[in-house]
């Protein structure tokens, strides 16, 4: 009965996600304050439904019940708890209904935490986002119903998780990415709430900053989630393939990092407006396009679960009504929101208008790079594929690009400045990143040209934001005080830069100093890779809960001080017979040491290993982790506090009043 | 010029000059950057381009793999059923590579009709053949 109930909470989710869209909606044009207030319990109802049918899946998965037919293809009664647990949203349909839950999720939040917004604005935006449910829950129940039964032929067990899914990464990277990528609808629903009612204002841009800020955090740490995955669990050790299921995550998030910066600038100076709604209208399009790209099965990887045509015509169908409708809306109303050009020539927010071209055109170069093979195959005109040199030479340029600009963004006054006061500390730091980047690659392995050019490129922007902190200081004694009274937002710009910098030191340092090497190897054999001497002692059968396998061991020396030893596998899973390669890792702050097996070769116990030396590679993820912090800490900027406090008393007021 | 304007055509220049250094960058990269998928009866024919990156998909022929003693050089014969290529790759062979599997591989033809590949792709779980080559299948399967 548990799937039934499963799939009646679902259905009562689309009639109160129904109510939603329509009833606030209609109440805002008609002024009908009951019916605007409706929307928080409805709000509040969805989000319950749909709770309750996620939580009966994972009942259903919990306890092994193979009638379902998304339990039966994707757990097996082997399966450990915790991977039945991720196994809910390691298929199509579970997956699916995650991405409910957590939009239900953002909308109870919306309608919890922006209760302080006028009435009309709080009853638009929620209307807007109970639309997007409508959508979602109507593909789910139409087109990939996660309740669906086996019957009457019930199988005794299952066909068990893909291995690829089984690892403690899944369980969080879904969830996160999830939490990025559907949280830009709520940054989608003000855009559109505030075209309907045509107020656009630097208001407009605090209550949505906050949202958009929080999204886009989810979705860095999401996608830096993804890339750590890969690069541990494919067993090839790289951390980014330019794969087309990773661009439909990173399109949304270039967008969303030039939505960012644009909000930051509609709030602090009232300008941008109609760029920024067209931003936040681009970032949730995107992310529909990633979803309709993953989801229909037009493009092959291993996110693609299953293709199905129906499916990719439903999302199609979708995604054209939402950036169809918002296009014109935006059309329609965006004149009535126009802003003329305030500032001078050497000011920020012509720093900031730069950097959202760059990732306006870097979001594009990807869009087309992406979408090229389809439209070839469309046109009749053969099978290609768009590899990763393509986007390396058209993104890394842009990239660096951005950060002469990132390097005095800081220091740089708003409205206008003078280029007198300014020149000082550009010279310091444009001195200092130029003796960095000669002299730091001795650190390594000696001078060369791109490693010293990306040392070159983080000085440059650390010691902007550090100047940036000089100049704050300026009059002052001590360091304390002023430290405090910068606000949370500036902080979060601070670590979200200093990530940035971390990842470009680290992605070219790894990119060129790198040392990999696939050998054949027999017992006792040794092969020595950037100082390190790997030896192999053969590999020897093991057997897991739900798999077996061969375990090889590796020991690394220095100088014949031993550094690490190593265990990676190779798994044969007993449901599935798929084979899976375990790599293992020596993981350290400045290197990796990465060991995967092949396969046996041969009758004297020799295997194909492939060896690397990875440099810096873990900098790329605790850079990607600062970034995604920054975007968190900007939330507890007091300025979005203020506001909640202030509608928290006004009941209160009120009633004194 | 007005002040306002002058502002607003040094922005629109802007824009404008980065757009296409952004198109520049395109064009440059797709230079050489974009691989075209050749069934393996298309390379019989002739019909594939020598010494030029291409890729090359069907099934693994039954019994034809061949591993170096020493090395990791490896050959094996690709399939559509309508024509058959020898390939040469060293290096290690993904999860789900094996013989009667799809595969797709990336590399160049040289002068004799040996592909080299620099790259070999199988399917990733057992339920799933690569589209290129399911297509390619199919098409053979029509010719014959």
């Amino acid at each position: 009965m548990i799937a039934e109930y499963g799939l009646f909470a679902l259905i009562m989710a689309l009639i109160t996600a129904c109510g939603l869209t329509a009833i606030p909606m209609w109440a805002s044009f008609a002024g009908n304050g009951a019916g605007m207030n409706a929307a928080r319990p409805l709000a509040a109802a969805n989000f319950t439904f749909v709770a309750i049918s996620f939580a009966l899946l994972t009942t259903a998965f919990l306890q092994d019940d193979f009638s379902l037919v998304v339990v039966a293809n994707n757990s097996n009664s082997l399966l450990p708890a915790f991977y039945k647990f991720s196994a809910v949203w390691g298929n199509h349909e579970g997956s699916m209904l995650l991405w409910i839950l957590v939009l239900c999720a953002w909308t109870f939040a919306v309608a919890l935490f922006s209760a302080d917004l006028p009435q009309i604005m709080y009853a638009r935006v929620l209307s807007v986002m109970g639309a997007i449910g409508v959508g979602f829950i109507g593909f789910s129940l139409f087109t990939s119903n996660p309740f669906a039964r086996n019957l009457p032929d019930v199988p005794l067990d299952g066909k068990d998780l893909n291995p690829l899914l089984q690892d403690p990464g899944l369980i969080i990277h879904p969830p996160v990415l999830y939490m990025g990528y559907v949280g830009f609808s709520v940054a989608f629903a003000f855009a559109i709430a505030a075209l309907l009612g045509g107020r656009l204002d630097a208001a407009w841009a605090r209550w949505s900053r906050p949202w958009t800020n929080a999204a886009w955090a989810f979705l860095t740490l999401g996608i830096m989630l993804g890339s750590w995955w890969a690069y541990y669990e494919l067993g090839w050790g790289g951390w980014w393939f330019w794969d087309p299921v990773e661009n439909a995550s990173f399109m949304p998030w270039l967008a969303g990092t030039a939505l960012v910066h644009s909000l930051a600038v509609t709030e602090k100076r009232g300008v941008f407006k109609s760029w920024t709604v067209l931003l936040a209208i681009a970032s949730f399009s995107l992310s529909l396009l990633g979803t309709f790209l993953v989801r229909s099965g037009v493009l092959t990887s291993v996110h693609a679960f299953a293709a199905d045509p129906e499916r990719g015509m439903y999302i199609l169908v979708f995604l054209l009504v939402v950036v169809g409708g918002s296009l014109v809306l935006y059309a329609l109303r965006a004149p009535a929101v126009n802003s003329g050009i305030r500032n001078a020539w050497l000011s920020r927010e012509t720093l900031l208008l730069f950097n959202n071209v760059v990732f306006l055109v870097a979001t594009l170069t990807v869009l087309f790079g992406t979408l090229f093979p389809l439209l070839m195959d469309a046109l009749g005109q053969g099978k290609y594929s768009v590899g990763p040199p393509y986007f390396n030479a058209v993104f890394v340029p842009l990239m660096a690009l951005l950060v002469p600009v990132m390097g005095i963004g800081p220091f740089t006054r708003w409205r206008e400045d003078r280029a007198k006061r300014w020149m000082h500390p550009a010279w310091v730091s444009a001195v200092s990143a130029l003796i960095a980047g000669a002299l730091l690659p001795f650190l390594g392995q000696g001078f060369n040209v791109w490693v010293a050019l990306s040392v070159l490129l983080a000085v440059w922007i650390i010691a902007g934001l550090w100047t940036d902190l000089r100049l704050k200081k300026a009059g002052s004694h001590a360091w304390w005080p002023v430290l405090r009274r910068q606000s949370a937002s500036y902080w979060g710009m601070m670590f979200a830069h200093l990530g940035f910098a971390m990842c470009i030191i680290s992605v070219t340092v790894v990119t060129q100093w790198n040392v990999e090497k696939d050998l054949r190897m027999s017992p006792g054999q040794t092969a020595d890779l950037a100082g390190y001497r790997f030896e192999f002692h053969g590999a020897s059968a093991i057997t897991g809960p739900n798999f077996r396998g061969d375990e090889g061991v590796v020991t690394v020396t220095v100088d014949g001080r031993r550094v690490a030893e190593l265990r990676p596998q190779k798994r044969q899973y007993v449901a599935s017979g798929q084979i899976m390669t375990e790599a293992a890792i020596d993981a350290g702050f400045t290197r990796d040491l990465y060991v995967a097996m092949g396969e046996a070769l041969g009758q004297d116990g020799a295997w194909s290993v492939r060896l690397h030396y990875k440099p810096l590679v873990r900098w790329m993820w605790i850079g990607a982790t600062l970034i995604g912090f920054g975007g968190f800490i900007t939330l507890l900027d007091r300025r979005y506090r203020r506001v909640s406090v202030a509608a928290r008393q006004s009941p209160e007021e009120l009633a004194h009043a | 010029m007005h002040p306002k304007r002058k502002k607003r055509l040094i922005v629109v220049l802007a824009v404008v000059v980065l757009s296409s250094a952004g198109v520049g960058l395109v064009s440059y990269g797709l230079r050489g950057n974009i691989n075209l998928f050749y069934p393996p009866a298309d390379v019989v024919a002739g019909k594939a381009p020598v010494g030029q990156s291409i890729r090359l998909g069907g099934m693994v022929v039954e019994g034809s793999i061949q591993r170096s003693d020493t090395s990791l050089d490896v050959r094996f014969e690709v399939t559509d059923y309508a024509g058959t290529v020898p390939v040469k790759y060293s290096g290690i062979l993904p999860d789900l590579f094996d013989e009667g599997q799809g595969v797709v591989a990336a590399g160049q033809l040289d002068g004799e009709g040996v592909f080299l590949a620099h790259e070999v792709l199988a399917k990733h779980d057992e339920n799933y053949m690569p589209p290129e080559v399911a297509e390619a299948l199919e098409a053979a399967g029509k010719k014959q």
